[in-house]
């Protein structure tokens, strides 16, 4: 296996982009990513994109070719596209084929892309097409929402845990402050504890902002194998560790509602081909589709005990400044959850960390990140671990 | 939803029908091919079970945001429910009040619509629960 | 007749509105009108209910307190007014739903406020020939009034379901005898979401003439007199037309009472005889014997001359749930008119 390295990223802004397309915004990631790396369309070798359902958003299938095609790769230059689809995980997921597909030594540089388009139809259209993450014939059938799922996580963890309504409600408050750091984060302005606990419910006991919003965006990464990295750039961030697990798709099914096996079994495959431990991490992007989520991520990938993910938050452990800082992005729920590209995104930040482009959000001496992606209730997870080499 | 994929379903959405696997006892709800646990072993082992319907709440919400085809039903409970026989399965609680909900409670299974593919569409109908008096 | 009845079950929806509360809406003194018309609420089906949800969750009690295996159903008969579908049948679904399908017979049956009573005498025929071991007939409503309608105070849903076989019997038909006539006091055309009705005119020439002739009758033929029973179970339409009935038959109130439900769940249309008939069976002991009497608009009237036989003391009635109980509910299932007209469907929406 060759070492893989990260040697350009770039993101769109995220948010409601009614101006841009699919297209446009799967494009400027991808340019700035290029950009951002000092290789040229020519040197591309293979596209990968991360995409959940712009089937069920736009009605366009196909999209590893439409991006290569729009990005001026595909009628000139013909390279491979391949679209990735693991619900929330998609883009963590491209990731990991991008860099099996340098790793094995079939190509030296390879584009990864994450891009959702969600806001062109209604929420109520939006939010059942994300639950088409979920189990449509056991879940879904019966009224269940994705949201709901986290609710009867988030229920299970307050009984079992002592969790309060209050501690979930700081994981919102922490992300948004670090959202208003991120000039591409869709909400860049910090928010009260009351403000989230007074928010309408969606499904109790969580509420509006408890979940993460509908977004647009995209976000892109360069990919190069250990030779050629140091031909582009003298600070490449090295792909150490991809760790990769499933669990039943249903929520009901699982060993456990308020532990999430897959993540757990995601980060012990990474941690173990790491070398490393969570306490080797500086800086982590974990998913937080929900604000139980995030306790739950950052429990199960063992930076606190099981149940005490709850104190830690309220004791600011993770906000910027604290013990392991935690989605300095502004997480899902600030920096936006344009689903597919989510994935990508967690990679961009941590890049940007470590290579020390954080800017306002910086995480001092970073050299260790992590980034943690889930597809639907917890079906799929995802762990990757980068690390400085500068 | 659409017919072709709910009706080859109805065993289990109207009457609760799963298996078991009788290589290691575990029943599964809804049938499953194959034991997780047993694997290979249970190929062409899997008993045909009905369930008897009856178990308690595992952890529940109220569904406030939900697709329009649930709309009527706003509030409604959504649960998941360990059936007595040893699986667990999600569906809605009907017939409770929202401040009698609670974890552990025990419920039986009824039969309700569970929604509809428009006013000129196939009505879908199966399992919800409601509270048993104890 | 070597058939009886074998056993039964009952469904009640749980939501009731008052009089009040739609008389408020329509400008009308609610409660008088409940008062006239002998109604103090009645019974609404959630959103998710509808005939064939009553019929089944009916059927599976009934099943039950049997103990009887659903694939020795041979025919299922469900007689309705509001069966969900114009095009595609209940019993089917209901059949599925018991796991009685598919070595049966099975339909529909629409035949006024008689259907439920005219599919008990079919099943009972059925199993009298010997072409089936067990025969289900079940008599479901969730009927409709037009908004501002008198109808509205009355209208409401409910049903129950029998088995009919000729072993374990619990109740003994001695006799049955139907009058049938066109008598046009109630209709609803062919694609009208509403009923019409003839008004007063549905008193003396329909219920009252068909309902009396055919209690007299089975009497007749049965050599009985109203004291002879120990209960009688007339079709109500609403509280007062059944009391009428009752004493120009010379039935007491206590006769009548068990078996008179309209006051409290309102009109459950065909399953307003098969309730009545559910709830005295509920608290009926061996050798009680029941007039029955049910009535269909334009249709006629179907009269069961019953005996309860000493198996009633071995039947597991705690099977499923008791009338009185499902009646019976809380003051949080009494909802408001918007409620009610948002449950049935009655609002204009969007793609409507």
């Amino acid at each position: 296996m060759r070492d893989v390295y990260v040697i350009g990223a770039g993101t769109t802004r995220f948010g409601e982009l009614w101006e841009r397309s699919f297209r446009d915004i799967g494009i400027e990631a991808g340019i700035k990513a290029i950009n951002d790396s000092g290789i040229t369309g020519n040197d591309i070798d293979a596209l990968y994109i991360g995409n959940m359902s712009a089937g069920a958003f736009i009605n366009q299938e196909h999209v590893g070719a439409l991006i290569a095609d729009y990005v001026g790769l595909a009628g000139s230059l013909h390279i491979p596209a391949t679209r990735v689809e693991a619900a929330g995980a998609s883009g963590a997921l491209a990731f990991k084929e991008a860099y099996l597909s340098i790793s094995s030594g079939m190509y030296d540089i390879v584009v990864v892309g994450g891009a959702e388009k969600m806001t062109d139809i209604g929420d109520e259209m939006a939010n059942y097409i994300t639950s088409m993450a979920i189990d449509q014939e056991w879940e879904t059938v019966f009224g269940a929402t994705y949201a709901s799922l986290q609710a009867m996580m988030a229920r299970a963890h307050m009984e079992r845990y002592g969790t309060t309504r209050e501690q979930l409600g700081m994981v919102s408050v922490i992300n948004h402050r670090h959202g208003a750091l991120n000039p591409d984060a869709q909400f860049q302005r910090e928010i009260k504890l009351e403000t989230v606990l007074k928010s309408g419910y969606v499904a109790e006991p969580l509420r509006v902002f408890d979940m993460a919003p509908l977004s647009d965006g995209a976000a892109a990464l360069v990919l190069a194998s250990g030779d050629v990295a140091r031909k582009y750039t003298d600070r490449p961030v090295k792909v150490k560790a991809i760790g990769q697990a499933s669990d039943t798709i249903s929520l009901h099914d699982r060993r456990e509602i308020c532990t999430m096996d897959s993540t757990v079994y995601a980060a012990k495959r990474a941690y173990d081909m790491a070398g490393m431990g969570p306490e080797d991490i500086d800086v982590a992007e974990v998913y937080d589709s929900s604000t139980i989520a995030e306790i739950m991520a950052i429990e199960d990938l063992g930076f606190f005990p099981k149940g005490e993910g709850g104190k830690a938050v309220e004791d600011e452990k993770i906000a910027l400044g604290g013990e392991i800082p935690i989605n300095t992005s502004g997480g899902l729920k600030a920096r936006g959850h344009p689903v597919g590209a989510t994935g990508v995104a967690q990679i961009v930040e941590i890049v940007k960390q470590l290579r020390g482009d954080a800017d306002r959000r910086q995480v001092k001496d970073a050299k260790i990140g992590l980034a943690h992606a889930v597809g639907g209730s917890g079906a799929t997870a995802v762990v990757s671990i980068l690390e400085a080499e500068i | 939803m659409n017919m072709p994929r709910f009706w080859r379903e109805k065993q289990g959405r109207y009457n609760l029908v799963g298996n078991r696997c009788t290589n290691c006892g575990t029943y599964y709800f809804p049938k499953r091919d194959i034991c997780p646990k047993c694997h290979r072993k249970s190929i062409g082992k899997m008993e045909e079970v009905r369930f008897k319907g009856t178990g308690k709440v595992v952890s529940w919400t109220i569904v406030h945001d939900a697709h329009p085809d649930y709309k009527d039903m706003r509030p409604y409970i959504m649960a998941i429910i360990e059936l007595e026989e040893g699986p667990r399965l999600t569906g809605q609680i009907v017939d409770c009040s929202l401040d009698e909900i609670h974890t552990g409670m025990r419920v039986r299974d009824t039969f309700r619509k569970l929604s509809e593919d428009g006013k000129d569409g196939v009505i879908f109908y199966g399992y919800k629960f409601r509270p048993v008096k104890e | 007749m070597k058939a009886g009845i074998v056993s039964y079950g009952a469904y009640v929806p749980k939501y009731r509105i008052r009089p009040e509360e739609i008389g408020r809406v329509w400008g009308e003194d609610g409660a008088t009108r409940g008062k006239g018309l002998g109604i103090m609420s009645k019974s609404i089906p959630s959103p998710d209910e509808d005939v064939i949800t009553i019929a089944v969750e009916a059927a599976r009690s009934a099943l039950l307190r049997a103990g009887i295996d659903p694939q020795d159903i041979g025919a299922i008969y469900t007689g309705s007014e509001s069966h969900p579908y114009a095009v595609k049948p209940t019993s089917s679904v209901v059949a599925e739903a018991i796991l009685a399908a598919p070595d049966m017979t099975a339909a529909d049956y629409e035949f006024a406020c008689k259907a439920g009573t005219a599919a008990l005498q079919n099943v009972l025929g059925l199993v009298n020939t010997g072409w089936i071991k067990y025969g289900m007939a079940i008599g479901a409503d969730t009927s409709q009034g037009a908004p501002g309608d008198p109808l509205e105070y009355s209208a409401s849903a409910g049903g129950a379901a029998f088995i009919a076989g000729t072993e374990r019997i619990i109740a003994k038909i001695n006799g049955m005898y139907s009058y049938t006539t066109d008598t046009p006091d109630f209709w609803r055309r062919e694609g009208q979401a509403y009923p019409s009705h003839g008004g007063r005119f549905t008193g003396e020439p329909a219920y009252f003439k068909h309902v009396l002739t055919a209690a007299r009758r089975m009497m007749e033929l049965e050599g009985t007199e109203a004291k002879d029973y120990d209960y009688v179970v007339l079709h109500q339409p609403n509280g007062k037309f059944p009391r009428r009935a009752a004493a120009k038959l010379g039935f007491t109130d206590e006769q009548l009472a068990p078996g008179l439900l309209t006051p409290r769940i309102g009109n459950t249309y065909s399953g307003a005889v098969p309730l009545g008939l559910s709830a005295v069976l509920d608290i009926a002991k061996p050798g009680d014997r029941i007039l029955v009497t049910s009535f269909g608009s334009g249709a006629g009237s179907d009269a069961f001359d019953i005996s309860v036989t000493d198996e009633m003391e071995r039947f597991n009635r705690s099977a499923g749930p008791l009338v009185e109980d499902m009646i019976n509910v809380p003051e949080e299932y009494y909802v408001d008119y918007a409620t009610y007209v948002k449950f049935r469907g009655k609002i204009r929406r969007k793609g409507d």
